[in-house]
């Protein structure tokens, strides 16, 4: 809702008029209608935000209002895309020639991308990057430029900005890279500025800081934002109308009040169901499906049915009295640095330091932390894929050296991972049979026939057509590569089941899926989940505790209601606060603040603070030592 | 046949490099069929006879008829090209897998390629001739240790990025030896690059013989190849070209051949690529 000044009309904030916008790639057959007549319009002050999953179109359209779709082979074969410039001209950028475009970009409309790593070029200073936009659209010299960098970059709250100009891009974190971009993107005083993905690639913490400083500079600036995502959370943040899109078409269009409220389409219906809410579990302990309005195939609501009588028969008991599988001692996990002619040990990055918990039978326990914070290394360092550097570990009440060749491959037997990316985990020149059967066959559980026939009901399960053994894995989209991720891991019986960020690289729909396959085979098989996420809404979905890491060491542990309705340690509490929530009605005033996490890189024998957590409630722990020096 | 026709189409390299390839082979299988005159057989009253109806491609200075030569030439040039270029990989491949995978050895045969690398092809061969005497198999053997370390080379990269790919992981994760991994995981990964690299080396390998050949450190001169029919051509190249055009023509359709056959075969080997035939 924004408040328009009376003193303006509607046509003079008018800065971006869209109407009728056909985009195609390739020509002939192969032609792909990426983008279909699609209008919209953007004020100045207005947030539009523009929701998809990928290959919506949604990027497509961002460039193409840019006149950058030509680079990717993309032509714009329909309507007009009318920018009122700020000297009352306005200029169609479909029909605009080449020189107008070019005085445009980066002056009137302006871009910030997903990628903050990639999206900075590597060689150049960051001074010299923002200065080239300055003195390329401003006509000024070098020492103007400077100063107006050097303001801008103060405007984005970096803390001094003098010594950030003589810095590469490598010396930063994402966040601040994010910073550096909206800084040049900002640069010139766009009366637009499309933001793709802005945040995607960014821990929480850092992500809510950017949405403050975009909506708090949109304020300053008055610009019109067009805003692309994936993330429903994000849109209810930051949004005065969105747009849904779905295969290059808009599906519904709204204020985000109005859609979030009351949507129409069954698409838009869809992916609000799909998109976890962080405070949706409220009073609930136990992990429960998502209740998703358009179904996903016709074997998974079969066994969705068949659950639900098994479901209820088993939700009254606790799981967390049911006995320990595995328990995990002071597990210590160090990365060695080496340097100089010797290559000696410098320095040691401290990824795991101390980390200790139980998982019981049947249960859900979450990692969840920002990247850096050793979630990920835990979990690897179980399956003996790092090399631990100290600890205990009992499966079963027998202990596991990790150190050890036929110790480890009798715990892989009772453990199995499933990976994040589920494009790069499956081998490109093996069949998706040949996959799944793989960790049966290693560990000599089946042969033969009696694979193919194991492999076939492991399909069935996780939803898989079993007549698509013989495929190649690229035949896949990313969610059924992910199913056979699962089956795989699957194939040995296992008792414990690590799945490092397994849904992150999914698009919502599908990730609510995959969440309630897991949730199913859970509940059928009474395997035990270690849930590696950095996405609190969906740990909050899956789990019965919740373990909340920060540099390293688990800083909370508890019942996931404890952690999420009362967190008692200043990150949790930090943590919490950053998560979007999927309802506009919930948006909250962040503080804007600049707060990096600090490294986790320690010289050679300096030893981190590391002491017993307190109890503060049943089974509910927390850490009351300073940790890295900020909590 | 309608199958095998479209992977024709949809890969046009493969065609005519593999068309031309296998011309060249039966050329050199049938030899004694298609030259109708002895290759060795002197006859110094035609020495040095421009092409003509009874000379398809004249002859030399000693009066052998130049295009039995080069259809005989061919077989040598065959020979070497593919006997180094499966040699170098087989042996390339097991040293670069181990040298992946085992850090000590690494280190230890990484610094020998990095020297073999540092001398040019054709010197090395020559010093290697050197120390025997000229004969094909050790013209073979010079030329397989000249090319080795680019194989290694390839493999061990390929290798090392290959193990850090979390289909690897999720092998080693499934309990998988290092022996099942590098055999099932890795090497199958491995041979589109390896596939192509070796087709190079096809064609470098005919070159290096052409050019010891040439100069006179290659195959002995009772056997005709075409790198010693060009040198022979080499006093009167100004005045008479057709004794060093024909064989270096020869010669580059040849690594054309084995080099558009290469390109092709990048792109069919590759998993990803073929769900559109």
């Amino acid at each position: 809702m924004t408040n328009t000044p009376s003193h303006n009309s509607d046509t003079q904030r008018r800065v971006l008029d869209v109407k009728d916008l056909s985009v195609v790639f390739g020509t002939g057959p192969n032609q792909v209608q990426a983008v279909k007549s699609l209008n919209l319009h953007v004020d100045r002050g207005e947030t539009l935000a523009i929701v998809g999953e990928s290959g919506s179109g949604k990027s497509v359209t961002s460039l193409a209002l840019m006149r950058l779709i030509e680079f990717g082979g993309g032509t714009i074969t329909n309507g007009e895309i009318l920018f009122h410039r700020a000297q009352e001209e306005t200029v169609d950028v479909r029909r605009a020639p080449e020189a107008v475009m070019r005085s445009m970009r980066g002056k009137d409309l302006s871009m910030i991308f997903q990628e903050p790593m990639t999206s900075l070029n590597p060689v150049f200073t960051v001074g010299s990057q923002i200065t080239e936009a300055i003195v390329l659209h401003q006509r000024c010299d070098l020492n103007q430029a400077n100063a107006v960098a050097i303001r801008i970059l103060d405007q984005v709250r970096i803390p001094d900005a003098a010594a950030m100009m003589k810095r590469y891009p490598h010396e930063l974190s994402g966040g601040m890279r994010q910073r550096v971009m909206i800084a040049m993107a900002l640069s010139c005083q766009p009366s637009v500025l499309i933001a793709d993905e802005p945040t995607t690639a960014l821990d929480v913490t850092i992500q809510a800081q950017i949405l403050q400083l975009i909506a708090e500079l949109q304020k300053e600036m008055d610009m019109g934002v067009i805003f692309i995502t994936h993330d429903m959370g994000v849109v209810a943040e930051i949004a005065d109308r969105v747009m849904v899109m779905r295969r290059g078409e808009v599906v519904e269009e709204n204020d985000v009040f109005n859609l979030f409220a009351v949507p129409q389409h069954i698409y838009t219906k869809t992916l609000l169901a799909a998109v976890p809410k962080l405070g949706s579990m409220r009073g609930i302990s136990q992990p429960t499906r998502f209740d998703l309005p358009m179904q996903e195939d016709q074997a998974h609501a079969r066994l969705a049915s068949e659950r639900a009588i098994k479901h209820s028969a088993q939700s009254k008991d606790g799981t967390i009295d049911s006995p320990v599988i595995l328990g995990v001692r002071d597990l210590v996990t160090r990365f060695d640095i080496r340097g100089g002619i010797f290559s000696r040990v410098q320095r040691r990055v401290h990824a795991v330091e101390q980390v200790s918990f139980d998982l019981h039978e049947g249960e859900t326990l979450s990692l969840v932390g920002e990247s850096g914070c050793g979630k990920t290394t835990t979990g690897r360092s179980l399956m003996g894929l790092t090399k631990v550097s100290g600890g205990q570990v009992v499966f079963e009440g027998v202990p596991v050296n990790l150190a050890q060749a036929h110790s480890l491959k009798s715990l892989r037997r009772n453990m199995q991972f499933v990976f994040q990316d589920p494009f790069a985990s499956l081998n490109p020149r093996m069949r998706v049979g040949e996959c799944i059967a793989e960790p049966m066959v290693i560990q000599g559980l089946a042969s033969g026939a009696e694979a193919s026939r194991r492999v076939a009901a492991l399909m069935e399960r996780v939803g898989l057509d079993p007549s698509t053994v013989q495929r190649w894995p690229h035949e896949f989209s990313g969610g059924q590569r992910q199913r056979i991720c699962i089956a795989r891991a699957l194939s040995v019986n296992p008792k414990v089941l690590i799945a490092d960020e397994a849904v992150s690289a999914l698009d919502v729909s599908i990730r609510a899926q995959i969440v309630n396959l897991l949730i199913d085979l859970q509940d059928d098989l009474g395997i035990s989940y270690l849930f590696i996420s950095h996405d609190m809404a969906v740990v909050e979905r899956v789990s019965h505790r919740v373990a909340v890491m920060y540099l390293g060491q688990i800083v909370e542990i508890g019942p996931r209601q404890a952690i999420f309705e009362s967190p008692q340690h200043p990150y949790t509490k930090k943590l919490m606060a950053a998560v979007p929530i999927a309802d506009p009605l919930f948006r909250r005033q962040h503080k804007l603040e600049v707060s990096e996490i600090p490294s986790p890189v320690r010289g050679v024998g300096e030893k981190p603070l590391v002491a017993p957590l307190v109890r503060v409630g049943e089974g509910h722990f927390v850490a009351t030592h300073q940790v890295g020096g900020l909590y | 046949m309608t199958r095998a026709f479209k992977f024709l189409r949809r890969y046009p390299t493969i065609a005519v490099g593999g068309t031309l390839l296998f011309l060249l082979i039966l050329m050199a299988i049938f030899a004694p069929w298609i030259a109708d005159k002895d290759p060795m057989a002197l006859s110094p009253v035609h020495r040095a006879r421009v092409p003509s109806e009874r000379f398809w491609f004249g002859t030399d200075l000693l009066g052998r008829d130049v295009f039995a030569r080069v259809v005989y030439g061919a077989r040598i040039s065959l020979i070497v090209g593919f006997t180094v270029a499966f040699l170098s990989a087989v042996i390339g491949t097991i040293i670069g897998l181990t040298s992946g995978f085992v850090r000590w050895i690494d280190a230890i045969v990484m610094r020998v390629m990095d020297g073999l690398m540092s001398i040019p092809t054709i010197l090395l061969a020559i010093a290697l001739i050197a120390l025997t005497r000229a004969s094909l198999e050790n013209v073979i053997i010079a030329i397989t240790i000249a090319e080795v370390p680019r194989v290694v080379r390839l493999v061990r990269g390929l290798a090392l990025s290959l193990r850090e790919q979390p289909y690897v992981e999720a092998a080693i994760a499934a309990g998988a030896s290092p022996f099942r991994v590098v055999f099932k995981h890795i090497f199958p990964n491995t041979v589109a690059a390896l596939t192509v690299q070796t087709t190079y080396i096809c064609g470098l390998a005919i070159l290096a013989e052409a050019s010891l050949s040439f100069i006179g450190a290659g195959v002995p001169p009772s056997i005709p190849s075409w790198g010693n029919i060009m040198a022979e051509g080499r006093a009167l190249w100004q005045i008479k070209p057709h004794m060093i055009a024909f064989p270096a023509l020869f010669l580059s359709i040849t690594i054309l051949a084995i080099n558009m056959l290469g390109d092709g075969l990048r792109d069919a080997i590759d998993p990803r690529m073929a769900k559109r035939i």
